[in-house]
C-alpha cells in the first residue's frame, strides 16, 4: 500500500472524526456520529494494520480480541458507573500513550539513537509524562468514583502539599530536559524510567486532594490529558492523524473543564490546588436554625395544586437510585396536566452532562430537561421546586454569603419558587460540607428520608387520588 | 510501502500547524455539542483519541525486539478497550435520548 493510499485513509478518517463530533450537536442526529466514529477507526486500524512493516499478525489479533472481551462489558456497566468508567478509559488511553512512547525510545536507542533528535525526545518526554500521569491520575479518580475502600474519599492535604507536587513534576521536567540533550548517554536509559516513576506519583498526587464535588473538573482535566498525549504521540511517530484526533479530544476536554470551572466560579488552578470541601465550615451564627418537615400526603397536596412543578436533581438521586421514581412522578404530574421540568445545574452528578444521561435512562424526554440558565428566568412562576438530592447547586448562600466557599458560584434560584420541597437523607450537611440555607427558608418544607423512597411514597398517593377523577 | 525514497525529514512546523489548526476546528465543533449529550460526548472523544490504536499496531506488529512488542501490545489493548468501550456505551446512551410524542427539534437551548 503506497504512502498516497495511507495518508488518503488517514484524511478521510480525520474529516469522519470531525463529522462524529459535528453530528453531536443535537440528540437528533448524535447516533450518526457514532457511526461516523466507528467507521473512521475501521479504517484507520485496516490502513495501518495493511502496513508491509506489520508482520506479526498474531501480536495484533489477540490484544485485539482482549480489547473487545473487556471493552463490551465495560459498555455494560450501570449509567450511575458512567463516571468512574470514564476515568477508567482516560488511564487506558494514558497507560497506550506512556507505553508507546517508552517503546518507542528503547526501540530507537537500541537500533538508530541518531533518530532521537531534540525534538523527537521533547515529544517523547512531554507523551510519556502526560500518558503516565494521566494512568495513576485517573485510576485514582476512578477509585474515588467507584468508593474502592483504600482509596480516601475525602480530600488528602498535607504540608507543602502544592509545593511538593509541583517539584515532583519540575525534577521529572528536569531529567526529562537532560535526556533530551544526551538521549543516548550511558545513564539514558536508566535515566527514563526514573521520569516514569516520578509521572506516576504525580498523577496519584495530583488526585488525592480533590474531593467527589469537584470531580466533574477533574474528570474533563484527565480526558484533555489524554487528548495531549495522543497528540504527543502523533508528534513522536510523524503521525497527523493522530495529532488532529488527540487535538480534537483535547480540546474538548479543555472546553467541558472550562464550562464546570465557570459553573463553579473557580479557575483550574482552584480545582487542581484548592482541596475544596477539605475545610469544614465550622460557622456557628447563634441563631437556632429549625427545619419544618412536611408529610407526604401534605407534600402531594400541594404538587397537584400546582401548574409548573421544576424537579432539581443533584447526585444523591442517583446515589439513591431515585430517577424511575422520579420518572413516576413525572408522569402522575403530567397525567393532571401540570407543566414538569428538570432543571440540570452544568456540575450536578459526577460528571459533565450526567444527569441528563440517568434521567434519559428513566425515560423522561430530553425536551423536558432546561439547563440552569434557561430555567432560572422561570424559575418565580415555579409553584413548587422539588430538589432531588442537590445541595450546594441550590444554596442561596452562593449568592449572599461571601465567607461561603461556594460563594460566587451560579445556582439554580430554587429558592425563588413559591414552594420549596426538599429531599433529604438526614439532617447533615452535603458533599461539600456546607450548610444550606435555602432548607431554613420559610417557603421550604422538607421531606427527610431516602430520595427513592420519598417519591415512591409521594407517586403512591398521587396515584391513589387520581383513581376518583 | 516501497523503500526507495527515504522517508522526508520530519517536518516539525507542519505537525505543529496541523495540530492548532485541529485544537481550533475542536473548539469550534465542540461548542456547538448540546449540553445534554456531554457525557456522551466525553465518552465517543474517549474512543476517537483511542487513535492511538495506530501507534500501537505498528509497535506490537512490526519485527521489533520481543519486549518493545510487549509494550506496543499492552497499549493496542489499551487502546481497544477505549474503542469498543467508548462507540458502544455512547451508542447505549443516545439511544435513551427520546423525544416521546412531542414534535422533533424542540431541544431546549
Amino acid at each position: 500500500m503506497s504512502h498516497a493510499v495511507v495518508q488518503l485513509a488517514y484524511i478521510l478518517s480525520t474529516a469522519l472524526f470531525i463529522f462524529a463530533l459535528h453530528w453531536m450537536n443535537t440528540p437528533a442526529t448524535a447516533r450518526k456520529g457514532v457511526y461516523a466514529g466507528v467507521a473512521a477507526m475501521v479504517v484507520a486500524v485496516a490502513v495501518t494494520w495493511a502496513q508491509p512493516e506489520v508482520v506479526n499478525h498474531a501480536w495484533i489479533i489477540f490484544p485485539i480480541l482482549a480489547g473487545f472481551a473487556v471493552g463490551i462489558p465495560l459498555a455494560r456497566v450501570p449509567l450511575t458507573a458512567v463516571p468512574q468508567r470514564t476515568a477508567l478509559s482516560h488511564a487506558f488511553g494514558g497507560l497506550a500513550a506512556g507505553l508507546v512512547g517508552t517503546a518507542k525510545y528503547y526501540l530507537w536507542l537500541s537500533e538508530g539513537p541518531e533518530n532521537l533528535t531534540a525534538f523527537r525526545m521533547i515529544a517523547i518526554i512531554v507523551e510519556i509524562i502526560l500518558g503516565y500521569l494521566t494512568f495513576t491520575g485517573s485510576l485514582m479518580a476512578a477509585g474515588k468514583l467507584q468508593e474502592v475502600k483504600w482509596v480516601p474519599q475525602r480530600p488528602v492535604t498535607y504540608p507543602l502539599q502544592n509545593v511538593i507536587n509541583l517539584a515532583l513534576l519540575g525534577i521529572a521536567v528536569a531529567l526529562g530536559i537532560a535526556l533530551t540533550l544526551h538521549p543516548a548517554a550511558d545513564w539514558a536509559p536508566r535515566l527514563f524510567p526514573a521520569i516514569i516513576a516520578l509521572a506516576l506519583l504525580f498523577g496519584v498526587l495530583l488526585i488525592i486532594p480533590i474531593g467527589g464535588a469537584d470531580m466533574p473538573t477533574v474528570i474533563a482535566i484527565l480526558n484533555s490529558y489524554a487528548g495531549l498525549s495522543a497528540v504527543a504521540m502523533g508528534f513522536v511517530l510523524d503521525n497527523k492523524l493522530l495529532i488532529t484526533a488527540g487535538a480534537l479530544d483535547g480540546s474538548s476536554g479543555l472546553i467541558l473543564a472550562i464550562i464546570m470551572c465557570k459553573a463553579m466560579n473557580r479557575s483550574f488552578a482552584n480545582v487542581l490546588f484548592g482541596a475544596f470541601g477539605q475545610v469544614q465550615q465550622a460557622q456557628l451564627t447563634g441563631e437556632a436554625k429549625v427545619y419544618k418537615a412536611e408529610s407526604i400526603e401534605g407534600a402531594a397536596q400541594v404538587l397537584e395544586q400546582a401548574n409548573l412543578v421544576v424537579v432539581i436533581p443533584g447526585y444523591g438521586m442517583a446515589v439513591a437510585q431515585a430517577q424511575h421514581r422520579v420518572r413516576e412522578l413525572y408522569d402522575q404530574l403530567k397525567k393532571r396536566g401540570i407543566t414538569v421540568k428538570f432543571a440540570i445545574h452544568p456540575v450536578a452528578g459526577r460528571m459533565p452532562g450526567h444527569m441528563n444521561v440517568l434521567l434519559a435512562e428513566a425515560d423522561i424526554p430530553y425536551t423536558d430537561l432546561v439547563e440552569m440558565d434557561a430555567i432560572n428566568p422561570d424559575m418565580p412562576q415555579c409553584d413548587v421546586a422539588l430538589v432531588v438530592g442537590a445541595n450546594d447547586v441550590v444554596n442561596p448562600a452562593a449568592r449572599t454569603d461571601k465567607t461561603s466557599p461556594i460563594y460566587g458560584m451560579p445556582i439554580i434560584d430554587a429558592d425563588k419558587a413559591r414552594t420549596v420541597f426538599a429531599i433529604k437523607r438526614s439532617k447533615n450537611p452535603g458533599f461539600a460540607g456546607i450548610d444550606n440555607e435555602l432548607y431554613f427558608s420559610d417557603r421550604t418544607w422538607m421531606l427527610f428520608g431516602d430520595a427513592k423512597n420519598v417519591i415512591g411514597e409521594l407517586v403512591k398517593q398521587l396515584s391513589g387520588g387520581s383513581g376518583m377523577h | 510501502m516501497t523503500p526507495e525514497a527515504a522517508p522526508p525529514a520530519v517536518d516539525f512546523w507542519s505537525m505543529l500547524f496541523v495540530f492548532v489548526l485541529a485544537s481550533f476546528i475542536g473548539l469550534g465543533v465542540i461548542r456547538r455539542v448540546s449540553r445534554l449529550l456531554h457525557t456522551p460526548l466525553m465518552s465517543i472523544t474517549n474512543a476517537i483519541s483511542a487513535i492511538a490504536v495506530v501507534g500501537s499496531i505498528i509497535v506490537a506488529g512490526a519485527d521489533y525486539p520481543f519486549r518493545i512488542r510487549v509494550l506496543g501490545a499492552i497499549a493496542l489493548f489499551a487502546s481497544m478497550t477505549n474503542i469498543v468501550s467508548g462507540f458502544l456505551i455512547t451508542d447505549r446512551m443516545l439511544k435513551m435520548f427520546k423525544t416521546e410524542r412531542k414534535p422533533a427539534g424542540g431541544e431546549p437551548s
